[in-house]
């Protein structure tokens, strides 16, 4: 009875109207693995972690609302909560420029003309593929002050080596050294950004007289600026919630698992006091007060880090 | 004949070139690779040589391997590891190739903006969301199980939607356009189109999730801790040393038979690997 009074134009729109919610339909359907996922792991606890965030919660009585006091102890009363900040804070300023300036330097190692390149590529990159429990394991190894190889070829040099992991003024340097071994990740990010610097600018400056060092700095590093960005941001994501490698390397050296972060304190990053707090004290709530915190931070300094990219990220016009 | 002594001169300054670039690539190599020597001279050691500051070997004691398997549940661990690597990964490559093909090759409004939801999840530290998955898995009785590190796979997981699309978008639309003037629909276009085009890409999202799971410490810490039975090697490994004592042999024979596997997968799947890894890191 509705087909007598419906225009050609009118009909048309349904169809169109029709077809549209049935793409909607579709694209939900497709979606939908993700969007399951997406509420229940993430949504979810998200919520919920905000929430514990404001109460006490042991898990085995239900969370008890405190408004903010997980907070204010944190930053008033908590003296670990303040040498895990800095433990991690060194990390980012000391250890992430080096291990991705290393990793910006074997690259450009491996961009060289020479037979075999494939193979130097490989082995370059071989340590990246190490377990990290396993590269840590073998790190206390390499650096034990009186078994390991490295202060054996330093005593042969004549150098006494330091206590590297037994110290905690070089607890972190060596955990820095760990690092830079397995920086493959970054530096076959940074060898396929400079493979893909145009040659004909590098030529074009070359004619202008200007030198390897002058070529490199002002051409190639603003051509890859935005691969360094990349490796920037994820990296400081990523260092912000260093564990592994210093959870396995300060049980290994301290002999046991109760006390975290040895020694003394000095392996103490945010992420292993939050996982302490959280799964050996059971402090659900404080833990996630700490969750948040460290999300916060790394939100703030990743923006810190976008609003800074306008003026060094260089990119190309036609992009 | 001046000619030919600049010739000459121009030749030998080629092959000194050549002589100091090899040295410094190798100057470097050696630094890489000197731990892995180390470390495997180490796993063959006596007792009694692994205490001193020896690096050679003397006899060469392969019986090291061995003891390491016997004093340490190593095959029911790798076992474990295994297990939970290859499940969630296959978890993973069905759960994220419909998302990474509605968001690379459907016409949607808001797929943007679901793109951009998708990538700005993986900023997320996973300490926000640890303690309430905890505190589910927990009433869900799955805590002490494999479950919690196999289950999630299966609904999704940002960067491999993002390593998929990124793949899909460059499959030339001619090709799903003439299969879908044919009247093909869309699960059709993507499981006989794209996806056999997108293997490298598959395989790829596979070898990142295994390597993960296989090399992860934290998730299996948190949810197996409890339960000697279902340790990963990781987890068994992070272990290793419980008292004031260790067997530095025994412990590097360990780390020699866990990163094995992982080092023979590199060399097979060494191609898929290195383009996984630019696809996201360069033109992304």
């Amino acid at each position: 009875m509705a087909a007598t009074a419906i225009s050609p134009a009118a009909a048309r729109a349904r169809r169109r109207r029709r077809r549209r919610t049935r793409t909607y339909g579709l694209a939900f359907l497709f979606l939908s693995p993700w969007i399951v996922g997406f509420l229940l792991f993430l949504v979810y606890p998200m919520v919920a972690s905000l929430y514990f965030s404001f109460t006490h919660y042991d898990l085995l009585n239900s969370p008890r609302w405190i408004g903010l006091a997980n907070y204010k102890y944190m930053l008033e009363n908590d003296p670990f909560f303040w040498q895990a900040v800095r433990n991690t804070a060194w990390m980012i300023v000391i250890g992430l420029p080096l291990r991705l300036f290393w990793a910006l330097m074997t690259a450009t190692l491996l961009t060289m003309k020479v037979s075999g390149q494939r193979y130097y590529r490989t082995l370059y990159y071989l340590p990246t593929m190490v377990p990290p429990v396993a590269a840590a394991l073998a790190f206390t190894y390499l650096l034990n002050p009186d078994l390991g190889p490295v202060n054996g070829v330093l005593a042969h040099l004549g150098i006494p080596g330091p206590l590297w992991f037994f110290d905690p003024s070089w607890s972190k340097p060596a955990l820095v050294l760990l690092s830079l071994w397995g920086a493959g990740d970054a530096m076959i990010i940074y060898l396929a950004g400079l493979l893909d610097v145009p040659q004909t600018q590098i030529e074009a400056a070359k004619i202008d007289g200007a030198n390897a060092v002058r070529r490199y700095w002002h051409v190639t590093l603003p051509s890859i600026s935005p691969v360094i960005f990349f490796t920037l941001v994820t990296g400081l994501i990523w260092t912000f919630q260093t564990f592994t490698e210093a959870y396995v390397a300060g049980n290994t050296t301290s002999g046991q698992k109760d006390t975290l972060g040895e020694p003394q304190g000095s392996l103490l990053f945010y992420a292993i006091w939050l996982y302490q707090q959280g799964f050996r004290y059971f402090n659900m709530g404080y833990a996630s007060a700490l969750a948040w915190v460290l999300f916060g931070a790394t939100m703030l300094c990743t923006l810190v880090l976008i609003k800074s990219s306008e003026r060094w990220v260089h990119v190309e016009g036609n992009q | 004949m001046s000619a030919l002594a600049a010739h000459e001169r121009a030749r030998r300054q080629r092959i000194l070139h050549s002589v100091a670039r090899h040295s410094v690539l190798i100057g470097v190599g050696v630094v890489f690779v000197s731990p892995f020597v180390f470390v495997i001279f180490t796993a063959l050691m006596t007792r009694d040589q692994a205490l001193t500051r020896a690096i050679w070997p003397s006899p060469f004691r392969f019986q090291n391997f061995y003891d390491v398997l016997d004093q340490q549940p190593l095959l029911r661990w790798t076992w474990n590891t295994f297990l939970i690597s290859s499940l969630s990964s296959i978890g993973v490559v069905l759960s994220c190739t419909p998302p990474a093909y509605a968001l690379a090759r459907m016409r949607f409004r808001g797929r943007n903006a679901v793109f951009l939801l998708v990538l700005s999840t993986m900023m997320l530290p996973i300490q926000v969301t640890i303690i309430p998955l905890y505190v589910l898995f927990s009433h869900l009785g799955w805590i002490g199980s494999l479950k919690p590190l196999i289950i999630p796979g299966f609904f999704g997981d940002a960067f491999s939607i993002f390593l998929l699309r990124q793949f899909f978008m460059t499959i030339p639309n001619a090709l799903t356009d003439a299969a879908r003037v044919d009247g093909a629909s869309e699960l059709r276009l993507m499981l006989r189109v794209v996806v056999p085009l997108a293997k490298p890409a598959l395989v790829a999202v596979f070898l990142f999730n295994f390597l993960y799971c296989w090399n992860d410490l934290f998730a299996p810490l948190l949810y197996l801790g409890a339960n000697p039975d279902s340790y990963t090697i990781s987890l068994g490994l992070s272990e290793f040393r419980s008292s004031r004592h260790v067997d530095y042999e025994l412990m590097m024979a360990a780390c020699v038979l866990f990163t094995l596997p992982v080092t023979v997968l590199f060399f097979l799947a060494q191609r898929a690997f290195v383009e996984g890894v630019t696809v996201t890191g360069v033109k992304g």
